[in-house]
Protein backbone atom coordinates (compact mmCIF):
# COMPACT_ATOMS: atom_id res chain seq x y z
CA UNK A 1 0.00 0.00 0.00
CA UNK A 2 2.78 2.38 0.89
CA UNK A 3 4.23 1.77 -2.51
CA UNK A 4 1.05 3.01 -4.16
CA UNK A 5 0.98 6.08 -1.95
CA UNK A 6 4.55 6.86 -2.96
CA UNK A 7 3.77 6.44 -6.65
CA UNK A 8 0.74 8.63 -6.38
CA UNK A 9 2.71 11.25 -4.51
CA UNK A 10 5.55 11.29 -7.03
CA UNK A 11 3.00 11.53 -9.82
CA UNK A 12 1.33 14.57 -8.29
CA UNK A 13 4.68 16.09 -7.44
CA UNK A 14 6.00 15.65 -10.99
CA UNK A 15 2.82 17.09 -12.44
CA UNK A 16 3.18 20.10 -10.17
CA UNK A 17 6.78 20.61 -11.28
CA UNK A 18 5.78 20.40 -14.95
CA UNK A 19 3.06 23.02 -14.52
CA UNK A 20 5.38 25.24 -12.50
CA UNK A 21 8.04 25.09 -15.23
CA UNK A 22 5.42 25.94 -17.86
CA UNK A 23 4.29 28.97 -15.89
CA UNK A 24 7.96 29.90 -15.51
CA UNK A 25 8.29 29.77 -19.31
CA UNK A 26 5.51 32.32 -19.69
CA UNK A 27 6.87 34.73 -17.08
CA UNK A 28 9.42 36.34 -19.46
CA UNK A 29 6.68 37.00 -22.03
CA UNK A 30 4.57 38.79 -19.44
CA UNK A 31 7.57 40.76 -18.16
CA UNK A 32 8.73 41.84 -21.63
CA UNK A 33 5.23 42.94 -22.60
CA UNK A 34 4.66 44.74 -19.30
CA UNK A 35 7.94 46.66 -19.22
CA UNK A 36 7.80 47.56 -22.91
CA UNK A 37 4.27 48.87 -22.49
CA UNK A 38 4.89 50.79 -19.27
CA UNK A 39 8.19 52.30 -20.42
CA UNK A 40 7.11 52.91 -24.00
CA UNK A 41 3.68 54.44 -23.43
CA UNK A 42 4.93 57.87 -22.23
CA UNK A 43 6.87 58.21 -25.51
CA UNK A 44 4.16 56.87 -27.76
CA UNK A 45 1.41 59.02 -26.23
CA UNK A 46 2.74 62.15 -27.99
CA UNK A 47 1.63 62.56 -31.61
CA UNK A 48 5.03 64.08 -32.46
CA UNK A 49 6.56 60.65 -31.84
CA UNK A 50 5.05 59.50 -35.12
CA UNK A 51 5.35 62.79 -37.03
CA UNK A 52 8.84 64.11 -36.28
CA UNK A 53 12.24 62.70 -37.05
CA UNK A 54 14.87 61.86 -34.43
CA UNK A 55 16.45 64.80 -32.64
CA UNK A 56 19.65 65.01 -30.60
CA UNK A 57 19.35 64.60 -26.86
CA UNK A 58 18.04 67.61 -24.98
CA UNK A 59 15.89 68.89 -27.84
CA UNK A 60 12.22 68.07 -27.14
CA UNK A 61 9.76 66.92 -29.79
CA UNK A 62 11.85 64.13 -31.28
CA UNK A 63 10.12 61.21 -32.93
CA UNK A 64 10.77 58.16 -35.04
CA UNK A 65 9.04 59.13 -38.31
CA UNK A 66 12.34 58.64 -40.17
CA UNK A 67 12.64 55.11 -38.79
CA UNK A 68 9.02 54.21 -39.53
CA UNK A 69 9.38 55.40 -43.14
CA UNK A 70 12.73 53.62 -43.43
CA UNK A 71 11.35 50.35 -42.07
CA UNK A 72 8.37 50.53 -44.43
CA UNK A 73 10.48 51.24 -47.53
CA UNK A 74 13.25 48.72 -46.76
CA UNK A 75 10.86 45.92 -45.84
CA UNK A 76 8.56 46.86 -48.75
CA UNK A 77 11.35 46.45 -51.31
CA UNK A 78 12.47 43.21 -49.65
CA UNK A 79 8.89 41.92 -49.83
CA UNK A 80 8.60 42.79 -53.53
CA UNK A 81 11.58 40.53 -54.18
CA UNK A 82 11.02 37.75 -51.64
CA UNK A 83 7.26 37.19 -51.74
CA UNK A 84 6.75 36.43 -55.49
CA UNK A 85 9.85 34.24 -55.62
CA UNK A 86 8.93 32.52 -52.35
CA UNK A 87 5.31 31.91 -53.38
CA UNK A 88 6.31 30.44 -56.75
CA UNK A 89 8.93 28.22 -55.09
CA UNK A 90 6.36 27.10 -52.53
CA UNK A 91 3.87 26.30 -55.30
CA UNK A 92 6.55 24.25 -57.06
CA UNK A 93 7.21 22.28 -53.86
CA UNK A 94 3.51 21.65 -53.27
CA UNK A 95 2.58 20.79 -56.88
CA UNK A 96 5.66 18.94 -58.12
CA UNK A 97 7.41 18.32 -54.83
CA UNK A 98 8.11 14.58 -55.03
CA UNK A 99 11.47 14.61 -56.79
CA UNK A 100 15.00 14.90 -55.54
CA UNK A 101 15.40 18.54 -56.60
CA UNK A 102 12.37 19.50 -54.49
CA UNK A 103 13.85 17.86 -51.41
CA UNK A 104 17.07 19.85 -51.97
CA UNK A 105 15.02 23.06 -52.13
CA UNK A 106 13.21 22.08 -48.94
CA UNK A 107 16.46 21.31 -47.15
CA UNK A 108 18.06 24.56 -48.33
CA UNK A 109 15.04 26.56 -47.12
CA UNK A 110 15.03 24.87 -43.73
CA UNK A 111 18.75 25.48 -43.31
CA UNK A 112 18.49 29.07 -44.56
CA UNK A 113 15.86 29.83 -41.88
CA UNK A 114 18.53 29.16 -39.27
CA UNK A 115 21.31 31.12 -40.98
CA UNK A 116 22.64 33.86 -38.69
CA UNK A 117 21.05 37.14 -39.74
CA UNK A 118 24.30 39.01 -39.09
CA UNK A 119 25.95 36.89 -41.81
CA UNK A 120 23.22 37.98 -44.23
CA UNK A 121 24.16 41.55 -43.37
CA UNK A 122 27.82 40.83 -44.16
CA UNK A 123 26.73 39.30 -47.46
CA UNK A 124 24.60 42.30 -48.46
CA UNK A 125 27.47 44.60 -47.46
CA UNK A 126 29.88 42.77 -49.78
CA UNK A 127 27.33 42.54 -52.58
CA UNK A 128 25.81 46.05 -52.60
CA UNK A 129 27.56 48.44 -50.21
CA UNK A 130 31.13 47.74 -51.38
CA UNK A 131 30.48 48.29 -55.12
CA UNK A 132 28.32 51.36 -54.39
CA UNK A 133 30.80 52.81 -51.89
CA UNK A 134 28.02 53.91 -49.52
CA UNK A 135 25.43 52.46 -47.15
CA UNK A 136 21.88 52.35 -48.51
CA UNK A 137 18.36 51.22 -47.74
CA UNK A 138 18.41 48.97 -50.79
CA UNK A 139 21.32 46.92 -49.44
CA UNK A 140 19.33 46.27 -46.26
CA UNK A 141 16.45 45.12 -48.47
CA UNK A 142 18.76 42.54 -50.09
CA UNK A 143 19.65 41.07 -46.69
CA UNK A 144 16.04 41.07 -45.47
CA UNK A 145 14.76 39.51 -48.72
CA UNK A 146 17.02 36.49 -48.16
CA UNK A 147 15.81 36.35 -44.57
CA UNK A 148 12.15 36.34 -45.67
CA UNK A 149 12.48 33.92 -48.60
CA UNK A 150 12.59 30.56 -46.75
CA UNK A 151 9.71 31.55 -44.46
CA UNK A 152 7.50 32.40 -47.46
CA UNK A 153 8.54 29.21 -49.30
CA UNK A 154 7.61 26.85 -46.48
CA UNK A 155 4.36 28.58 -45.44
CA UNK A 156 3.20 28.71 -49.08
CA UNK A 157 3.98 25.04 -49.52
CA UNK A 158 1.93 24.03 -46.49
CA UNK A 159 -0.95 26.40 -47.39
CA UNK A 160 -1.18 25.07 -50.97
CA UNK A 161 -0.81 21.52 -49.67
CA UNK A 162 -3.95 22.00 -47.56
CA UNK A 163 -6.12 22.50 -50.66
CA UNK A 164 -7.93 19.23 -51.45
CA UNK A 165 -6.88 17.46 -54.65
CA UNK A 166 -10.47 17.48 -55.95
CA UNK A 167 -10.22 21.17 -56.78
CA UNK A 168 -7.06 20.57 -58.81
CA UNK A 169 -8.57 17.57 -60.60
CA UNK A 170 -11.81 19.35 -61.46
CA UNK A 171 -9.82 22.21 -62.99
CA UNK A 172 -7.70 19.82 -65.04
CA UNK A 173 -10.80 17.85 -66.08
CA UNK A 174 -12.26 21.04 -67.51
CA UNK A 175 -9.19 21.28 -69.72
CA UNK A 176 -7.42 24.14 -67.97
CA UNK A 177 -3.64 24.17 -68.34
CA UNK A 178 -1.62 23.49 -65.19
CA UNK A 179 -0.56 27.10 -64.72
CA UNK A 180 -4.15 28.35 -64.78
CA UNK A 181 -5.26 25.64 -62.35
CA UNK A 182 -2.39 26.54 -60.08
CA UNK A 183 -2.58 30.33 -60.23
CA UNK A 184 -6.31 30.89 -60.75
CA UNK A 185 -7.85 28.05 -58.76
CA UNK A 186 -5.43 26.74 -56.14
CA UNK A 187 -3.65 29.94 -55.20
CA UNK A 188 -6.84 31.97 -54.52
CA UNK A 189 -8.17 29.08 -52.43
CA UNK A 190 -4.92 29.01 -50.47
CA UNK A 191 -4.65 32.81 -50.34
CA UNK A 192 -5.35 33.31 -46.60
CA UNK A 193 -2.57 30.89 -45.66
CA UNK A 194 -0.15 32.33 -48.21
CA UNK A 195 -0.86 35.92 -47.15
CA UNK A 196 -0.47 35.20 -43.45
CA UNK A 197 2.82 33.42 -44.17
CA UNK A 198 4.02 36.47 -46.06
CA UNK A 199 2.88 38.74 -43.24
CA UNK A 200 4.76 36.66 -40.67
CA UNK A 201 7.87 37.00 -42.83
CA UNK A 202 7.31 40.77 -43.03
CA UNK A 203 6.97 40.97 -39.24
CA UNK A 204 10.18 38.99 -38.77
CA UNK A 205 12.08 41.16 -41.26
CA UNK A 206 10.79 44.43 -39.76
CA UNK A 207 12.05 43.38 -36.33
CA UNK A 208 15.56 42.42 -37.43
CA UNK A 209 18.47 44.57 -36.33
CA UNK A 210 21.61 42.64 -37.21
CA UNK A 211 21.26 42.65 -41.02
CA UNK A 212 20.56 46.42 -41.20
CA UNK A 213 23.38 47.56 -38.89
CA UNK A 214 25.95 48.03 -41.65
CA UNK A 215 23.68 48.07 -44.69
CA UNK A 216 21.06 50.76 -43.98
CA UNK A 217 23.33 52.05 -41.19
CA UNK A 218 20.82 54.56 -39.77
CA UNK A 219 19.94 58.15 -40.53
CA UNK A 220 18.72 60.94 -38.26
CA UNK A 221 16.82 62.58 -41.10
CA UNK A 222 13.67 61.63 -42.94
CA UNK A 223 14.38 60.26 -46.41
CA UNK A 224 12.30 58.43 -48.99
CA UNK A 225 15.26 57.55 -51.20
CA UNK A 226 16.28 53.89 -50.72
CA UNK A 227 19.62 54.66 -52.32
CA UNK A 228 20.70 56.62 -49.23
CA UNK A 229 21.37 55.88 -45.56
CA UNK A 230 18.13 54.95 -43.81
CA UNK A 231 16.99 54.24 -40.29
CA UNK A 232 14.69 51.47 -39.09
CA UNK A 233 12.80 51.00 -35.83
CA UNK A 234 15.08 48.22 -34.49
CA UNK A 235 18.11 50.42 -35.23
CA UNK A 236 16.57 53.21 -33.15
CA UNK A 237 15.99 50.82 -30.26
CA UNK A 238 19.53 49.41 -30.48
CA UNK A 239 21.39 52.71 -30.77
CA UNK A 240 19.25 54.82 -28.40
CA UNK A 241 19.04 52.17 -25.69
CA UNK A 242 22.83 52.15 -25.38
CA UNK A 243 23.11 55.94 -24.93
CA UNK A 244 23.31 57.40 -21.41
CA UNK A 245 20.58 59.98 -22.14
CA UNK A 246 17.17 59.57 -20.52
CA UNK A 247 15.20 61.14 -23.39
CA UNK A 248 16.84 58.91 -26.01
CA UNK A 249 16.28 55.83 -23.84
CA UNK A 250 12.64 56.87 -23.66
CA UNK A 251 12.57 57.06 -27.46
CA UNK A 252 14.08 53.55 -27.63
CA UNK A 253 11.33 52.13 -25.39
CA UNK A 254 8.71 53.86 -27.55
CA UNK A 255 10.14 52.36 -30.73
CA UNK A 256 10.28 48.95 -29.02
CA UNK A 257 6.60 49.27 -28.09
CA UNK A 258 5.68 50.07 -31.70
CA UNK A 259 7.59 46.96 -32.84
CA UNK A 260 5.96 44.74 -30.23
CA UNK A 261 2.46 45.94 -31.11
CA UNK A 262 3.10 45.31 -34.82
CA UNK A 263 4.40 41.80 -34.11
CA UNK A 264 1.51 40.94 -31.77
CA UNK A 265 -1.16 42.15 -34.19
CA UNK A 266 0.32 40.25 -37.14
CA UNK A 267 0.88 37.03 -35.17
CA UNK A 268 -2.45 36.87 -33.37
CA UNK A 269 -4.31 37.91 -36.53
CA UNK A 270 -2.59 35.29 -38.65
CA UNK A 271 -3.28 32.54 -36.11
CA UNK A 272 -6.96 33.40 -36.25
CA UNK A 273 -7.04 33.41 -40.06
CA UNK A 274 -5.07 30.16 -40.30
CA UNK A 275 -7.35 28.34 -37.90
CA UNK A 276 -10.35 29.46 -39.94
CA UNK A 277 -8.62 28.34 -43.14
CA UNK A 278 -7.90 24.87 -41.77
CA UNK A 279 -11.52 24.53 -40.65
CA UNK A 280 -12.79 25.58 -44.09
CA UNK A 281 -10.39 23.20 -45.84
CA UNK A 282 -11.72 20.33 -43.73
CA UNK A 283 -15.28 21.14 -44.81
CA UNK A 284 -14.39 20.94 -48.53
CA UNK B 1 7.00 0.52 -95.72
CA UNK B 2 5.03 -2.47 -94.51
CA UNK B 3 7.28 -2.89 -91.48
CA UNK B 4 6.81 0.72 -90.55
CA UNK B 5 3.04 0.35 -90.76
CA UNK B 6 3.24 -2.75 -88.53
CA UNK B 7 5.22 -1.13 -85.82
CA UNK B 8 2.92 1.90 -85.91
CA UNK B 9 0.00 -0.41 -85.34
CA UNK B 10 1.69 -2.15 -82.39
CA UNK B 11 3.10 0.90 -80.61
CA UNK B 12 0.60 2.81 -78.43
CA UNK B 13 -0.69 5.98 -80.00
CA UNK B 14 1.48 8.90 -78.93
CA UNK B 15 -0.62 11.89 -77.90
CA UNK B 16 1.50 14.97 -78.43
CA UNK B 17 1.76 16.67 -75.05
CA UNK B 18 2.83 20.28 -74.76
CA UNK B 19 5.86 20.72 -72.52
CA UNK B 20 4.89 21.74 -68.98
CA UNK B 21 6.47 25.19 -69.12
CA UNK B 22 4.85 26.15 -65.82
CA UNK B 23 6.73 23.34 -64.09
CA UNK B 24 10.01 24.39 -65.71
CA UNK B 25 9.43 28.00 -64.69
CA UNK B 26 8.54 27.34 -61.04
CA UNK B 27 11.38 24.83 -60.77
CA UNK B 28 13.73 27.52 -62.05
CA UNK B 29 12.41 30.07 -59.54
CA UNK B 30 12.82 27.57 -56.72
CA UNK B 31 16.57 27.72 -57.36
CA UNK B 32 16.51 30.97 -55.38
CA UNK B 33 16.83 29.44 -51.91
CA UNK B 34 19.63 26.89 -52.59
CA UNK B 35 21.44 29.33 -54.88
CA UNK B 36 21.44 32.16 -52.33
CA UNK B 37 22.80 29.76 -49.71
CA UNK B 38 25.73 28.84 -51.96
CA UNK B 39 26.36 32.42 -53.10
CA UNK B 40 26.36 33.70 -49.50
CA UNK B 41 29.01 31.21 -48.41
CA UNK B 42 31.08 31.87 -51.56
CA UNK B 43 30.99 35.65 -51.11
CA UNK B 44 31.90 35.40 -47.44
CA UNK B 45 34.86 33.12 -48.23
CA UNK B 46 36.06 35.61 -50.86
CA UNK B 47 35.71 38.56 -48.45
CA UNK B 48 37.40 36.73 -45.59
CA UNK B 49 40.34 35.62 -47.75
CA UNK B 50 42.84 38.34 -46.67
CA UNK B 51 42.39 37.30 -43.06
CA UNK B 52 42.35 33.55 -43.80
CA UNK B 53 45.67 33.66 -45.65
CA UNK B 54 47.30 35.96 -43.13
CA UNK B 55 46.37 34.27 -39.86
CA UNK B 56 45.71 30.69 -40.95
CA UNK B 57 44.69 28.36 -38.14
CA UNK B 58 46.29 30.68 -35.58
CA UNK B 59 43.13 32.78 -35.94
CA UNK B 60 41.26 30.26 -33.82
CA UNK B 61 43.78 29.92 -30.98
CA UNK B 62 45.03 33.48 -30.59
CA UNK B 63 43.45 35.55 -27.84
CA UNK B 64 44.76 38.90 -29.03
CA UNK B 65 42.28 41.26 -30.69
CA UNK B 66 44.00 44.51 -31.52
CA UNK B 67 42.89 46.56 -34.54
CA UNK B 68 45.77 49.00 -34.03
CA UNK B 69 48.47 46.38 -34.59
CA UNK B 70 46.32 44.33 -36.98
CA UNK B 71 46.55 41.31 -34.67
CA UNK B 72 43.36 39.30 -34.71
CA UNK B 73 42.50 36.09 -32.87
CA UNK B 74 38.98 34.77 -32.40
CA UNK B 75 39.40 32.58 -29.32
CA UNK B 76 37.72 34.99 -26.82
CA UNK B 77 34.66 35.20 -29.08
CA UNK B 78 34.53 31.45 -29.64
CA UNK B 79 34.80 30.95 -25.87
CA UNK B 80 32.03 33.47 -25.15
CA UNK B 81 29.71 32.01 -27.77
CA UNK B 82 30.18 28.44 -26.54
CA UNK B 83 29.82 29.31 -22.84
CA UNK B 84 26.70 31.47 -23.23
CA UNK B 85 25.03 28.90 -25.52
CA UNK B 86 25.86 26.05 -23.15
CA UNK B 87 24.49 27.85 -20.07
CA UNK B 88 21.40 28.87 -22.03
CA UNK B 89 20.77 25.25 -23.03
CA UNK B 90 21.19 23.99 -19.47
CA UNK B 91 18.65 26.56 -18.28
CA UNK B 92 16.17 26.18 -21.13
CA UNK B 93 16.07 22.44 -21.86
CA UNK B 94 14.21 21.30 -18.68
CA UNK B 95 11.67 24.11 -19.03
CA UNK B 96 11.23 23.58 -22.76
CA UNK B 97 10.71 19.83 -22.43
CA UNK B 98 8.22 20.32 -19.57
CA UNK B 99 6.21 22.73 -21.73
CA UNK B 100 6.38 20.31 -24.65
CA UNK B 101 5.15 17.38 -22.54
CA UNK B 102 2.15 19.36 -21.32
CA UNK B 103 1.34 20.76 -24.77
CA UNK B 104 1.59 17.32 -26.41
CA UNK B 105 -0.94 15.69 -24.08
CA UNK B 106 -3.81 14.19 -26.07
CA UNK B 107 -7.29 15.50 -25.48
CA UNK B 108 -9.04 18.86 -25.34
CA UNK B 109 -6.86 21.93 -25.85
CA UNK B 110 -8.48 24.68 -23.74
CA UNK B 111 -5.88 26.31 -21.49
CA UNK B 112 -3.07 24.50 -23.32
CA UNK B 113 -4.00 26.30 -26.54
CA UNK B 114 -3.44 29.59 -24.75
CA UNK B 115 -0.07 28.40 -23.40
CA UNK B 116 0.96 27.36 -26.90
CA UNK B 117 0.03 30.79 -28.26
CA UNK B 118 2.04 32.44 -25.50
CA UNK B 119 5.13 30.37 -26.26
CA UNK B 120 4.83 31.17 -29.97
CA UNK B 121 4.56 34.89 -29.21
CA UNK B 122 7.79 34.53 -27.24
CA UNK B 123 9.39 33.48 -30.54
CA UNK B 124 7.89 36.41 -32.44
CA UNK B 125 9.20 39.24 -30.25
CA UNK B 126 12.15 40.94 -32.02
CA UNK B 127 15.53 40.26 -30.47
CA UNK B 128 16.28 43.96 -30.00
CA UNK B 129 13.23 44.20 -27.71
CA UNK B 130 14.67 41.35 -25.62
CA UNK B 131 17.89 43.32 -25.67
CA UNK B 132 16.50 46.55 -24.25
CA UNK B 133 14.44 44.60 -21.69
CA UNK B 134 17.46 42.60 -20.61
CA UNK B 135 19.63 45.70 -20.37
CA UNK B 136 17.28 47.75 -18.19
CA UNK B 137 15.20 45.15 -16.32
CA UNK B 138 16.77 41.70 -16.33
CA UNK B 139 20.43 42.64 -15.84
CA UNK B 140 19.97 44.78 -12.70
CA UNK B 141 17.63 42.16 -11.22
CA UNK B 142 19.98 39.27 -12.00
CA UNK B 143 22.93 41.13 -10.51
CA UNK B 144 21.09 41.68 -7.24
CA UNK B 145 19.29 38.35 -6.84
CA UNK B 146 21.42 35.78 -8.65
CA UNK B 147 24.95 36.96 -9.33
CA UNK B 148 25.79 38.63 -6.03
CA UNK B 149 24.50 35.79 -3.77
CA UNK B 150 26.37 33.19 -5.84
CA UNK B 151 29.66 35.08 -5.91
CA UNK B 152 29.33 35.73 -2.16
CA UNK B 153 28.85 32.10 -1.22
CA UNK B 154 30.68 30.20 -3.93
CA UNK B 155 33.63 32.51 -4.52
CA UNK B 156 36.12 29.65 -4.43
CA UNK B 157 34.39 27.65 -7.17
CA UNK B 158 36.09 28.24 -10.54
CA UNK B 159 34.12 30.44 -12.96
CA UNK B 160 31.71 31.53 -10.22
CA UNK B 161 33.86 34.00 -8.30
CA UNK B 162 35.04 37.50 -9.01
CA UNK B 163 33.20 40.78 -8.93
CA UNK B 164 29.74 40.33 -10.48
CA UNK B 165 28.70 42.75 -13.23
CA UNK B 166 25.35 43.62 -14.76
CA UNK B 167 26.62 43.01 -18.26
CA UNK B 168 28.13 39.54 -18.19
CA UNK B 169 28.25 36.15 -19.86
CA UNK B 170 25.61 35.00 -17.40
CA UNK B 171 23.14 37.78 -18.24
CA UNK B 172 23.56 37.03 -21.94
CA UNK B 173 22.91 33.34 -21.22
CA UNK B 174 19.68 34.21 -19.37
CA UNK B 175 18.37 36.18 -22.37
CA UNK B 176 19.44 33.42 -24.74
CA UNK B 177 17.62 30.84 -22.61
CA UNK B 178 14.39 32.83 -22.95
CA UNK B 179 14.90 33.28 -26.69
CA UNK B 180 15.56 29.61 -27.52
CA UNK B 181 12.73 28.31 -25.35
CA UNK B 182 10.04 28.52 -28.10
CA UNK B 183 12.19 26.55 -30.58
CA UNK B 184 12.86 23.88 -27.97
CA UNK B 185 9.28 23.45 -26.85
CA UNK B 186 7.64 23.68 -30.30
CA UNK B 187 9.92 21.08 -31.90
CA UNK B 188 9.86 18.78 -28.87
CA UNK B 189 6.08 19.01 -28.76
CA UNK B 190 5.81 17.87 -32.39
CA UNK B 191 8.18 14.98 -31.75
CA UNK B 192 6.34 13.89 -28.60
CA UNK B 193 3.03 14.08 -30.47
CA UNK B 194 4.47 11.74 -33.10
CA UNK B 195 5.04 9.02 -30.49
CA UNK B 196 2.50 6.30 -31.34
CA UNK B 197 -0.64 6.51 -29.26
CA UNK B 198 -0.51 2.78 -28.63
CA UNK B 199 2.64 3.16 -26.53
CA UNK B 200 0.96 5.61 -24.20
CA UNK B 201 -2.21 3.56 -23.99
CA UNK B 202 -0.46 0.26 -23.29
CA UNK B 203 1.55 1.88 -20.53
CA UNK B 204 -1.59 3.30 -18.91
CA UNK B 205 -3.36 -0.05 -19.35
CA UNK B 206 -0.53 -1.73 -17.41
CA UNK B 207 -1.34 0.55 -14.49
CA UNK B 208 1.35 3.22 -14.84
CA UNK B 209 0.68 6.65 -13.48
CA UNK B 210 0.85 9.69 -15.77
CA UNK B 211 4.36 10.47 -14.63
CA UNK B 212 5.60 6.90 -15.05
CA UNK B 213 4.17 6.83 -18.58
CA UNK B 214 5.81 10.15 -19.40
CA UNK B 215 9.19 9.38 -17.86
CA UNK B 216 9.63 5.71 -18.77
CA UNK B 217 7.72 5.50 -22.08
CA UNK B 218 7.04 8.81 -23.84
CA UNK B 219 10.32 10.65 -23.23
CA UNK B 220 12.59 7.68 -24.11
CA UNK B 221 10.57 7.13 -27.30
CA UNK B 222 10.98 10.79 -28.24
CA UNK B 223 14.61 11.06 -27.12
CA UNK B 224 16.21 11.40 -30.57
CA UNK B 225 13.75 14.13 -31.50
CA UNK B 226 14.27 16.02 -28.24
CA UNK B 227 18.03 15.91 -28.83
CA UNK B 228 17.31 17.26 -32.32
CA UNK B 229 15.25 20.09 -30.83
CA UNK B 230 18.10 20.87 -28.43
CA UNK B 231 20.60 21.01 -31.29
CA UNK B 232 18.25 23.27 -33.26
CA UNK B 233 18.00 25.56 -30.23
CA UNK B 234 21.80 25.52 -29.99
CA UNK B 235 21.92 26.79 -33.58
CA UNK B 236 19.62 29.68 -32.62
CA UNK B 237 21.71 30.50 -29.56
CA UNK B 238 24.99 30.52 -31.52
CA UNK B 239 23.53 32.86 -34.15
CA UNK B 240 21.79 35.35 -31.85
CA UNK B 241 23.35 38.77 -32.21
CA UNK B 242 21.73 41.94 -31.00
CA UNK B 243 20.21 40.93 -27.68
CA UNK B 244 23.54 39.39 -26.68
CA UNK B 245 25.55 42.39 -27.89
CA UNK B 246 23.50 44.63 -25.59
CA UNK B 247 24.12 42.72 -22.36
CA UNK B 248 27.37 40.77 -22.64
CA UNK B 249 29.68 43.66 -21.87
CA UNK B 250 31.68 43.50 -25.12
CA UNK B 251 35.16 42.78 -23.78
CA UNK B 252 37.43 40.74 -26.07
CA UNK B 253 39.09 38.57 -23.45
CA UNK B 254 38.51 35.20 -21.81
CA UNK B 255 37.03 36.06 -18.41
CA UNK B 256 37.75 34.10 -15.22
CA UNK B 257 34.10 34.11 -14.16
CA UNK B 258 30.75 33.75 -15.91
CA UNK B 259 29.69 36.90 -14.07
CA UNK B 260 32.30 38.98 -15.90
CA UNK B 261 31.89 40.71 -19.27
CA UNK B 262 32.79 38.74 -22.39
CA UNK B 263 32.09 38.77 -26.10
CA UNK B 264 30.54 36.50 -28.74
CA UNK B 265 31.24 35.91 -32.43
CA UNK B 266 28.03 37.54 -33.62
CA UNK B 267 28.27 40.47 -31.20
CA UNK B 268 31.75 41.52 -32.27
CA UNK B 269 30.64 41.71 -35.91
CA UNK B 270 27.61 43.78 -34.95
CA UNK B 271 29.65 46.23 -32.89
CA UNK B 272 32.80 46.64 -34.93
CA UNK B 273 32.10 45.94 -38.59
CA UNK B 274 30.69 49.36 -39.53
CA UNK B 275 33.81 51.05 -38.12
CA UNK B 276 36.33 48.48 -39.33
CA UNK B 277 38.93 49.94 -41.69
CA UNK B 278 41.35 48.07 -43.89
CA UNK B 279 41.21 44.69 -45.59
CA UNK B 280 42.68 42.75 -42.68
CA UNK B 281 40.32 44.10 -39.99
CA UNK B 282 37.22 43.69 -42.18
CA UNK B 283 38.50 40.31 -43.39
CA UNK B 284 38.92 39.12 -39.81
CA UNK B 285 35.34 40.12 -38.96
CA UNK B 286 34.00 38.46 -42.11
CA UNK B 287 35.99 35.33 -41.25
CA UNK B 288 34.21 35.31 -37.90
CA UNK B 289 30.91 35.60 -39.80
CA UNK B 290 31.99 32.76 -42.07
CA UNK B 291 32.81 30.53 -39.09
CA UNK B 292 29.46 31.45 -37.56
CA UNK B 293 27.41 30.63 -40.66
CA UNK B 294 29.27 27.37 -41.38
CA UNK B 295 28.88 26.19 -37.78
CA UNK B 296 25.18 27.11 -37.56
CA UNK B 297 24.42 25.54 -40.95
CA UNK B 298 26.11 22.30 -39.86
CA UNK B 299 24.34 22.34 -36.52
CA UNK B 300 20.96 22.99 -38.16
CA UNK B 301 21.52 20.25 -40.72
CA UNK B 302 22.33 17.80 -37.93
CA UNK B 303 19.25 18.87 -35.98
CA UNK B 304 16.96 18.51 -39.01
CA UNK B 305 18.29 15.00 -39.67
CA UNK B 306 17.70 14.03 -36.02
CA UNK B 307 14.17 15.43 -35.94
CA UNK B 308 13.21 13.92 -39.30
CA UNK B 309 14.54 10.49 -38.44
CA UNK B 310 12.81 10.62 -35.05
CA UNK B 311 9.49 11.48 -36.67
CA UNK B 312 9.89 8.91 -39.43
CA UNK B 313 10.71 6.19 -36.89
CA UNK B 314 7.74 7.16 -34.72
CA UNK B 315 5.37 6.92 -37.68
CA UNK B 316 6.49 3.41 -38.70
Amino acid sequence: MRHIVMRRFSNTFAQGVMYALTVLALVPLALVLWFTASNGLPAVSHVEFFLNSQRPTGIPGGGVANAIVGTAIIVGIASLAAIPVGVLSGIYLAEYGAGRWASWVRLASDVLVGAPSIALGLFAYALVVVPQHHFSGISASVALAILMLPVVVRTTESAVGLIPNGLRESGLALGLPRWRVSLQLILPAAAPGVITGALLAVARAAGETAPVLFTAFGNQFLTFDPNRFMSTLPLVVFRDALTPYKDLQQEAWGAALVLVIMVLVINLGSRWVLRRQIRLARQL
Amino acid sequence: MAAAADSAAVAPVEIPRPPDRYRTFTAFVSWAAPASLIVIVAVLIQQAWPSVTRFGLGFFISTEWNPVTNAFGALPFIFGTLVTSAIALVLAVPVGVAVAVLLAEPGAQGIRGAIGTGIELLAAIPSVVYGIWALYVLAPWALLHIETPITDHLASVPFLGGVPRQTSLFTASLVLAVMILPTLSAVSRDVIRAVPRGLRESSVALGSTWWETTWHVILPAARAGIIGATVLALGRALAETVAVAMVIGNRPEIPHSVFSPGYTLAAVIANEFAEATGDIYQGALVEIGLVLILVTLTVNLLALLLVHSARARALV
